[in-house]
């Protein structure tokens, strides 16, 4: 692989006596979209922090397109546009004199500020109120402002952390629309522990909680992960529960109704091979079967919990 | 740095907290101002005879800056409250910290700004003393003298502003112990300053008002500058130590 455009080494932090990220180490290379899943207070906030340079790691390091965070922090912060949580807004400003001031301390040279400006006003779909007070828009517009905020210098990773957070359905959308048109041109980290969110956007996803990474991989490889190793079939004609729980490979049945199953099997086994012969030269009258998946949800479930059950007693 | 300074300047005057306090200090001392030349006017007759008599500008022009002083020390707390604390409780400091600048930048940035609303200020105020060009003989230079150690004064008052702004989040605890801490300096060469003349050396060199009044009467001496130059880099570097220090905390 060729040397990653941002990359995070053994970051800690704690607050106090509190271990708030722990050790946490990820890699993101150019043009991906990286999603950051975990639940409320589990260091996403603070993960992203630290890679917008805004509190110091106590441990590890950050380098940024070559540029070492902590020792040439000027170079590698022109690399990144980070939108935190609260989006960091000069109330008092309209739309475009604050993407201008913003221009200007993003070091963008003076000739090419003017079409700076406008293009982040125009690929952020501000056009309409660029001569508002930004104080006086909505939250997705303002939520918009920072994303411009964000990609008005083109840095090579845009940070975003919980960029839906409190905005109504439309205006979600409108800003995953946005963050995927954003992401054609720069990799992207988003900090979200909305589900769906991940599974629209990102190619690759890190699941964190309690301050540790428990899971870092693609978005195919966490589907196939979603694959359990259970079916449900719907035969109008069944037979005797124990002549389909003696077909290979099927380890146990679980009656729903009297035409419903559910069939649980080894996963190297599947037996929907012979089930399916054997609905035919027996006549079962198959009508339903639905290999069953399970959502990110239960997944994200999963990987969380199976973490917590050593110090469950504590919970 | 520039940008950053011209930013905050240009968002003071956006407020309406700018021109109330141009307009309530220049309201202020255009009053002070014709007491001092009604004052002038009912003596002048007596002293004229006088040789080596205190003329216009010591009578008008220097009291005038000494009152522009006391009221600096008013409302200075005010305008510097908000630097940093009102970026802190808006969360609108990490976009500054996220930028390619680093926290000296930042903090000599917001300095400069303010400091320069300070000098459109002090220029109002030096317009009415210079109105008197029309009618009579001004000293320019003592005036000018008085105008350097006002601006040094005001150039301090921002920087012990922006460092406690540093230190908070709310303005309002900001603004309040700024206003504590310049008033503690303005008055520390009080303590005792007729019979303990050896002991206060130290508390009058710190005060404010100790190295200002030579310079009103066109005084300018080097130690004078140069505590006002300690002052207000003691106070920046402090600024700057502090956000540092925060982003590890």
């Amino acid at each position: 692989m060729t040397q990653p455009l941002l990359s995070a080494q053994g970051l800690s932090h704690s607050y106090g006596s509190q271990l708030a990220v722990d050790n946490v180490s990820f890699e993101i290379a150019r043009g991906e979209v990286l999603g950051f899943l975990g639940p409320n207070g589990a260091g996403k906030s603070t993960t992203m922090k630290m890679l917008s340079g805004n509190l110091a790691p106590a441990q590890g390091e950050i380098i940024i397109n070559g540029y070492d965070l902590i020792d040439n922090p000027k170079q590698a912060k022109a690399h990144i546009g980070y939108l935190p949580e609260q989006p960091p807004l000069y109330k008092e400003l309209s739309v475009q004199e604050f993407l201008n001031f913003c221009a200007q301390i993003n070091q963008i040279p003076r000739s090419k500020i003017k079409a700076a400006v406008a293009n982040a006003i125009d690929r952020c779909g501000l056009t309409a109120v660029n001569r508002r007070l930004i104080g006086n828009l909505s939250k997705g517009y303002q939520q918009r402002v920072g994303i411009a905020q964000a990609i008005i210098h083109s840095p090579a990773v845009v940070i975003l952390d919980e960029p839906t957070s409190g905005l109504d359905p439309i205006q979600i959308r409108e800003i995953r629309h946005l963050i995927r048109e954003i992401a054609n041109e720069h990799s992207v980290i988003l900090s979200t522990h909305i589900l769906p969110e991940v599974q629209t956007l990102c190619d690759r996803v890190q699941i964190i909680n309690q301050g540790q990474l428990r899971f870092n991989d693609t978005l195919e490889s966490l589907s196939l992960q979603m694959h359990s190793a259970s079916i449900l079939i719907e035969l109008l004609a069944p037979p005797a529960i124990n002549v389909i729980q003696q077909l290979h490979g099927v380890t146990s049945v679980s009656s729903l109704s009297k035409t419903q199953f559910r069939l649980h099997y080894q996963p190297d086994n599947n037996p929907t091979d012979i089930l399916l012969n054997m609905a035919v030269s027996q006549q079962w009258q198959l009508q339903q079967l639905t290999p069953e998946q399970h959502s990110l949800e239960d997944i994200f479930m999963k990987i969380i919990q199976h973490e917590q059950q050593p110090d469950g007693q504590a919970a | 740095m520039f940008t950053l300074a011209r930013l905050e300047l240009y968002r003071l005057f956006l407020s309406p907290l700018a021109w109330v306090i141009l307009a309530s200090s220049q309201l202020i001392l255009a009053y002070l101002f014709l007491t001092h030349i009604d004052y002038f006017v009912q003596i002048q007759a007596k002293i004229s005879a006088i040789p080596g008599a205190p003329g216009v500008t010591e009578l008008i022009a220097i009291p005038l800056l000494n009152n522009a002083a006391t009221i600096m020390l008013l409302i200075a707390p005010l305008i510097t409250m908000r630097l940093i604390a009102e970026e802190r409780r808006n969360d609108s400091l990490p976009l500054l910290i996220s930028a390619p600048l680093t926290v000296q930048q930042i903090v000599l940035g917001k300095f400069i700004g303010t400091f320069f609303f300070f000098i459109i200020l002090l220029t109002l105020i030096i317009l009415m003393p210079l109105s008197l060009l029309v009618g009579s003989d001004i000293d320019i230079y003592l005036l000018a003298g008085g105008f350097l150690g006002l601006s040094l004064l005001a150039a301090s008052f921002t920087a012990i502003g922006l460092f406690f702004s540093s230190l908070t989040k709310q303005p309002t605890i900001a603004a309040i112990t700024t206003f504590a801490c310049l008033f503690l300096l303005w008055i520390i060469d009080w303590a005792g300053s007729e019979n303990m003349v050896e002991q206060t050396s130290l508390f009058s060199w710190l005060s404010l008002v100790h190295h200002f009044e030579p310079m009103l009467q066109g005084d300018i001496a080097t130690s004078d500058i140069s505590y006002y130059l300690i002052i207000i880099s003691t106070f920046i570097l402090l600024t700057i130590r502090h956000l540092d220090s925060e982003r590890i905390n």
